[in-house]
């Protein structure tokens, strides 16, 4: 990680304000991503991985209020700018992918229209430049006989291809930060294997940063460098992914982590983490995670846990962090 | 290794919509009304060299004349040929359906776009405008219109676009308030689109299919509303050749000379099936491919 991060993000909250009350969907969220890092956003259904990021983007409904102590892209403060300045963060300061290609492509316009109205939209590049240029990036994204598939439609592209014309469709605007929302979730091993390799040659050869939302730790070990753990909308534990994977400190992650199985394992029940994520009318008070935690006392149910660092660069959220206690198979 | 052997699972399995024949990969329908449209176009281009007398000649020594070689559809009290004031009329009317379109679609597209996508109060003034106008019959206040400015064609294509825009912007608003919160348009938004763009070339595109299908057959009640204006005497004015009006002079002979009205009504009705043929075509293409 560079001195100066590139997307700098301190105490991002968003609320639904429902009358008398005030509820948190993401609380106090802070996190740093470096030039050319991709940082991992795991977390469970629910648990404001997706909200964080369309917040970075507003793309919030109305009825959500967004607040942030400061947010900046590049030493460029975000939090305070109008709604007609932060349309220029969108697409050339963060781009943003998602998780179902099919639906977020316009059904009506050519793949390569698409891609050669971003280029002319954010860099005003004559016409036959912007189609040349499309032509490129779809070569780039990988895929086969650009200029004729240029001419395609969304219907007529594979769930693959699809991702990889959003993926074109984002960079067409060539921004610093990628925000990808779950986009390989939807497609199967393989595939999502490619866009994987995609996403990292993406990184090396534009320096591009990436925020990878998703519930797959095995994606996330692959691609990621560094890793936030997301639960109910608060940070548990943020670090470099070894740190996470091998050591975890918050038991949500070691939860998490415990219930991915591994490829070739004998088989057993699938481990899984008892309860369920908190609703958010029902808030436990303390740490949110304690209804369901292996390690609550009684400090868990009544104070807010800090997010404290562990060792430098790696921070969790609890008061009785795992191996601190020493428990079966939890050793260092 | 199979031959296409029609295998009753896959015929129960397949959802049977209404689907007709194809001609070319095009529904027939479609093709049977683009081919008489163009058909009524060739004679409004042509009809100079087609029709066999001049529209307003009046041959004072063949009134009332029935149908014979001389003229197939007979005279009229004036003695002028129906044959040629029909083929002549195809121009008036031809424009009268299509321009008497054209506006409207054009004004309730825009309307519809704007309020269905800034909702709100834009949204309730709008609607509400439209209820107002929906509240009048159609035809009271075409007249009242058309009186207001004159009588004329011009009178009533103002008239036209006045009332008719109200369908299509209810249409199209339906269409955007599903479509602004589809996932493509949050995709826009995080391109960094503004509003007019997301609006009218993304939005837009995917909302029209339906407005297009109701213009054809919108053009069906446009041609005969603006036939029975002119049958009022407010739309276009004689001795120009106009079916309404036309059907309209034949009325006082209709028990001696019924080929005075016939012919010019049943070009109205071969005009009015022709875009409804094209209605339902257009229909069935846009509405399979999604």
């Amino acid at each position: 990680m560079t001195a100066l991060p590139l997307l700098d993000v301190q105490g991002l909250s968003v609320s639904l304000h429902d009358g008398r009350e005030t509820r948190h969907i993401v609380d106090d969220l802070s996190l740093q991503v470096g030039e050319g890092e991709i940082l991992g956003l795991v977390g469970e259904s629910g648990s404001g991985k997706t909200v964080a990021c369309r917040a970075l983007m507003r793309l919030l409904p109305e009825a959500l209020s967004i607040s942030a102590r400061r947010i900046t892209l590049a030493g460029d403060e975000l939090a305070s700018l109008g709604v007609a300045d932060f349309a220029r963060v969108r697409g050339r300061g963060i781009g943003m992918i998602f998780q179902n290609p099919a639906s977020h492509l316009d059904p009506v316009m050519r793949i390569g229209a698409q891609i050669a109205e971003t280029i002319r939209f954010a860099r005003g590049a004559s016409r036959r430049e912007a189609k040349a240029e499309a032509i490129e990036l779809l070569r780039q994204v990988g895929i086969p006989d650009p200029a004729r598939r240029a001419e395609a439609f969304t219907h007529e592209f594979s769930g693959g291809m699809r991702q990889r014309a959003m993926i074109a469709v984002a960079l067409a605007s060539n921004p610093k930060l990628l925000i990808a929302d779950e986009p390989t979730t939807a497609l199967d091993v393989t595939v999502q294997a490619q866009i994987l390799r995609l996403l990292t040659e993406l990184r090396d050869r534009r320096g591009l940063s990436i925020i990878f939302v998703t519930h797959d730790l095995g994606v996330v070990s692959q691609l990621c460098d560094r890793i936030a753990v997301l639960y109910a909308g608060r940070m548990c534990e943020i670090g470099p992914k070894r740190a996470i994977l091998g050591r975890p400190r918050h038991p949500y992650a070691a939860g998490l982590i415990a219930c991915q199985p591994a490829a070739g394992a004998t088989l057993t029940r699938l481990r899984t983490i008892e309860g369920q994520p908190p609703s958010l009318h029902a808030m436990p008070s303390g740490c949110r995670f304690n209804p369901r935690c292996p390690n609550a006392q009684g400090d868990c149910r009544s104070v807010q846990p800090p997010l404290d660092p562990v060792e430098p660069g790696h921070l969790a959220a609890c008061f009785h962090q795992v191996g601190t206690t020493p428990r079966l198979g939890c050793a260092a | 290794m199979s031959v296409a052997v029609p295998s009753p699972a896959a015929a129960i399995a397949a959802p049977r919509g209404k689907r007709s024949r194809r001609i070319a990969g095009l529904p027939a329908p479609l093709v049977a009304g683009l081919g008489l449209l163009a058909l009524f176009l060739l004679l409004a281009l042509s009809a100079d060299l087609i029709a066999p007398y001049d529209p307003i000649f009046q041959d004072a020594a063949a009134r009332l004349a029935p149908p014979s070689f001389a003229h197939p559809f007979g005279t009229d009290n004036f003695g002028r040929d129906i044959l040629s004031r029909a083929i002549f009329a195809v121009r008036i009317d031809l424009q009268l359906a299509i321009l008497g379109v054209v506006f409207p679609f054009a004004i309730g597209t825009v309307v519809g776009t704007i309020a269905g996508y800034f909702g709100g109060l834009v949204d309730t003034v709008f609607m509400r405008i439209v209820d107002v106008v929906l509240a009048f019959p159609f035809l009271v206040l075409m007249l009242a219109i058309i009186t207001i400015l004159g009588p004329g064609l011009q009178s009533f294509f103002i008239a036209m676009a006045l009332v008719g825009w109200v369908s299509y912007a209810r249409l199209v608003r339906a269409q955007i308030l599903v479509l602004k919160t589809s996932d493509f348009a949050v995709a826009a938004r995080s391109l960094g689109f503004s509003h007019p763009r997301i609006m009218f070339r993304h939005l837009l595109p995917n909302a029209l299919t339906a407005s297009i299908v109701f213009a054809m057959s919108d053009c069906v009640l446009v041609l005969l509303s603006g036939a029975a204006i002119s049958y009022l005497g407010l739309g276009v004015q004689p001795p120009a050749a106009e079916w309404g009006i036309m059907v309209a002079e034949g009325q006082g002979f209709i028990a001696r000379a019924w080929w005075i009205s016939a012919f010019p009504g049943l070009a109205i009705v071969a005009l009015a099936f022709a875009f409804s043929l094209v209605a339902d075509g257009l229909g069935e293409l846009l509405g399979q491919r999604t």
